[in-house]
C-alpha cells in the first residue's frame, strides 16, 4: 500500500504542476503585454530587473519553493518509476531510491536557498 | 485454380511507427515516458542555472553564456514536451483514478473496450496540446528576444 | 480473397527453438495451401503432418475457451484457433511464441511465472472458514451486483495480455494485466471478504502502480475482459481505501431465504449425510 500512497501524491503533484508551471510560464511571456509581473515593461520579463522585482514578493518566493518541492517529487518518482521497471536486484533498487532521495533533497535545498538569498538580496537593492 | 490477384503486401511509412500492430495509446504512453525524461533533464539543470541569481549571476540575460540559438531551441522543445506532457498526464490522472475507463460491460463481439470510452477525451486532449504547440512555436518564431 | 475451396500459398515463418540443440530460437519457413475458413491452428496441423513433425505448440479445445494456443501472431498476441490465417495475412504469416514467458519448445511458453502470480492475489472467494464449513444458507447476489464484475469473469488464462503489456517487456516482477484484472474482479464481488488480503499485494511495488494505462492488453484479449478498465477501477478502489472515501460495508450475509414461502405440495428436504 505504501508503493500506492507514494503514485497517488505523485499523480496529484501533477495535476498542481499543470497549474504551477503554466503561470509559471504566463509569468514569463505576459509582462511585455500587460505588465503584470515585471518592474520594466521595456526589456523582457527574464531580464535581470524585472527577475529581481519578482523575487521581492515574499508570494513569488514561497510560489518558487512550493513548485520545486513538487516539481522534484514529481520529477524523480518518475525517473524511479522506469528505472525500477528494468528488473534490477533488490539491494540496487534500495540504493536507487536512497540516491533519488538524497539528489531531491539536496537539489531542494539547494533551491530553497537560492530563493532565500534572492529573495533577501532583492529586498536589499530595491531599498538601497 | 482461380487467377488470384497480387496483394501488395507493404506497410509503407507506417511500417516504421509499429506498422499498426501497437494502438495509439502505447505510443501515447511511449511518448509520455520520453517527455518526461526530456523534461526532468531540463529541469535539474534549470534549478543550478537559476540558482546563480542569488549571486547577482543572470546566466539568461542578453550576451551571457545562455543566450545562443542552440538554448532558445532546446527551451522550445522543452515547452513542446511539457504542453504534451502535461495535457497527455491530464488525461492519465482522469483514466488512472478510474473515471474515464466506463463501467464493466458483457463482452459482445466485436469488443468495446475502455479505449474506446476514453478515445474522445483523448482527442479533445491532443487538440488543446496541438494548439498550445503551435501557439509555442508562432511565440518563438514571431517574437525575436 | 479466395471462395470456392480456391488454395492460397502461405509461407508460415515459425520461430523455433529445441532447448536439447538449439542456443537460440531460429525462423523456420513452412508453405502451407490455405482455403477460406482455415485457423492459424489448422495451419499448424498441416505443417506438423506434411512439413515438420517435431513442432511443437499447445491447444485443447480449438474454439477459443480453453486459452491454451497464445501465440505472437504476425506481431501480435492472440489466439491460434480464433485467428483466420487470411485475416491476417495474404502471403507471408509469422508465428513465434507468446513473448514476455521464457520459452519451452518452439511456441510453448513458459507459463508458470503468471500462474505464480495468480495464485498471489487469492483468486477464490475468501470468506471466514466457519462459514465455508457449514453454510446456513446461500449468498445474494443480484444481477447489478454480478453486472459490476461479470465483464472480468470471462477470462481464459491464455496470457496474451501478458505478452501485449509493454512493462512485462521489462519487469519480470510485475503482476501483471490477467492477474491484476482478477485481484480486481474478486474485491468487487459481494460475495468475497479477502479486499485486505490482497491490497498489500496489488498496492505494493509490483501492483497497479506499474500500469501506465498503455492498453495494448485490453487490444490484445480475446475474450473482451478488458483488463485495462479493471486495473483502473482497481487503482481507484485503493486510492478511495487510502483516504477513508468507501464505507466499509459488510459482505453479504449468508442466511436461509426468508422471503419466499414453499408451496405446499413441495415435501421437506432429505436430512444430512455428510457430517459437517
Amino acid at each position: 500500500m505504501g508503493e500506492t500512497k507514494l503514485w497517488t501524491w505523485h499523480l496529484i503533484a501533477g495535476v498542481v504542476i499543470l497549474v504551477l508551471l503554466g503561470l509559471h510560464m504566463l509569468t514569463m511571456h505576459i509582462g511585455e503585454l500587460t505588465g503584470l509581473f515585471v518592474a520594466n515593461r521595456a526589456v523582457a520579463p527574464t531580464a535581470p530587473i524585472n527577475s529581481m522585482a519578482r523575487d521581492s514578493q515574499i508570494g513569488f518566493s514561497i510560489g518558487y519553493v512550493f513548485l520545486l518541492g513538487v516539481a522534484l517529487y514529481h520529477g524523480l518518482y518518475g525517473l524511479r518509476n522506469i528505472l525500477l521497471e528494468l528488473t534490477l536486484p533488490e539491494a540496487a533498487e534500495k540504493v536507487l531510491t536512497a540516491l533519488l532521495v538524497v539528489i531531491g533533497l539536496g537539489l531542494f535545498s539547494l533551491g530553497t536557498w537560492a530563493a532565500i538569498a534572492s529573495h533577501a538580496v532583492a529586498l536589499t537593492t530595491g531599498r538601497g | 485454380m482461380a487467377d488470384l490477384k497480387r496483394y501488395d503486401n507493404r506497410l509503407g511509412i507506417w511500417g516504421w511507427l509499429g506498422g499498426g500492430r501497437w494502438g495509439i495509446d502505447r505510443y501515447a504512453y511511449a511518448l509520455h515516458r520520453l517527455t518526461g525524461l526530456g523534461i526532468l533533464a531540463y529541469f535539474l539543470m534549470h534549478i543550478v542555472v537559476t540558482t546563480f541569481r542569488a549571486k547577482g549571476i543572470y546566466l539568461w540575460d542578453k550576451h551571457q553564456i545562455l543566450d545562443q540559438p542552440i538554448f532558445r531551441i532546446g527551451e522550445l522543445l522543452v515547452f513542446l514536451a511539457f504542453a504534451f506532457h502535461a495535457l497527455n498526464g491530464l488525461r492519465l490522472v482522469l483514466v488512472e483514478f478510474g473515471f474515464a475507463v466506463g463501467r464493466p460491460i458483457e463482452p459482445i463481439y466485436p469488443y468495446k473496450t475502455s479505449l474506446n470510452v476514453q478515445r474522445p477525451l483523448f482527442v479533445v486532449v491532443m487538440i488543446v496540446a496541438a494548439v498550445l504547440v503551435c501557439g509555442g512555436g508562432w511565440e518563438f518564431l514571431g517574437l525575436s528576444h | 480473397m479466395p471462395g470456392n475451396g480456391a488454395v492460397r500459398e502461405v509461407t508460415f515463418h515459425v520461430r523455433k527453438f529445441d532447448p536439447t540443440k538449439d542456443s537460440a530460437p531460429y525462423i523456420q519457413p513452412f508453405t502451407v495451401p490455405v482455403k477460406l475458413g482455415m485457423t492459424v491452428l489448422d495451419g499448424l496441423h498441416y505443417i506438423k503432418e506434411y512439413h515438420d513433425q517435431t513442432l511443437a505448440w499447445r491447444y485443447s479445445c480449438r474454439m477459443g475457451v480453453c486459452g491454451s494456443c497464445g501465440m505472437l501472431i504476425n506481431g501480435r498476441p492472440t489466439l491460434a484457433c480464433n485467428t483466420q490465417i487470411l485475416d491476417v495475412a495474404s502471403s507471408r504469416l509469422t508465428i513465434g511464441p507468446l513473448p514476455n514467458f521464457a520459452i519451452v519448445r518452439d511456441l510453448a511458453p513458459d507459463l508458470s511465472s503468471m500462474i505464480e502470480k495468480h495464485q498471489s492475489i487469492l483468486p477464490f472467494i475468501v470468506r471466514a472458514e466457519a462459514e465455508l464449513n457449514d453454510p446456513a444458507g446461500e449468498y445474494f447476489q443480484s444481477p447489478h451486483q454480478l453486472e459490476e464484475f461479470l465483464q472480468f469473469t470471462f477470462c481464459i488464462k491464455c496470457g496474451c495480455c501478458m505478452g501485449a503489456c509493454p512493462t512485462l517487456a521489462t519487469d519480470l516482477r510485475y503482476l501483471g494485466p490477467m492477474p491484476l484484472g482478477q485481484a480486481y474482479r474478486y474485491n468487487t464481488d459481494n460475495r468475497d471478504d479477502g479486499s485486505q488480503q490482497r491490497i498489500p499485494v496489488v498496492g505494493g511495488k509490483v501492483g497497479v502502480v506499474r500500469c501506465h494505462y498503455a492498453g495494448e492488453c485490453s487490444r490484445a484479449c480475446p475474450k473482451g475482459v478488458d483488463p485495462a478498465r479493471a486495473i483502473q477501477l482497481l487503482k481507484r478502489q485503493l486510492v478511495s481505501s487510502y483516504f477513508g472515501l468507501v464505507a466499509k460495508q459488510p459482505s453479504q450475509k449468508q442466511g436461509p431465504n426468508t422471503k419466499g414461502t414453499r408451496l405446499p405440495d413441495i415435501p421437506d428436504a432429505p436430512p444430512r449425510t455428510v457430517k459437517p
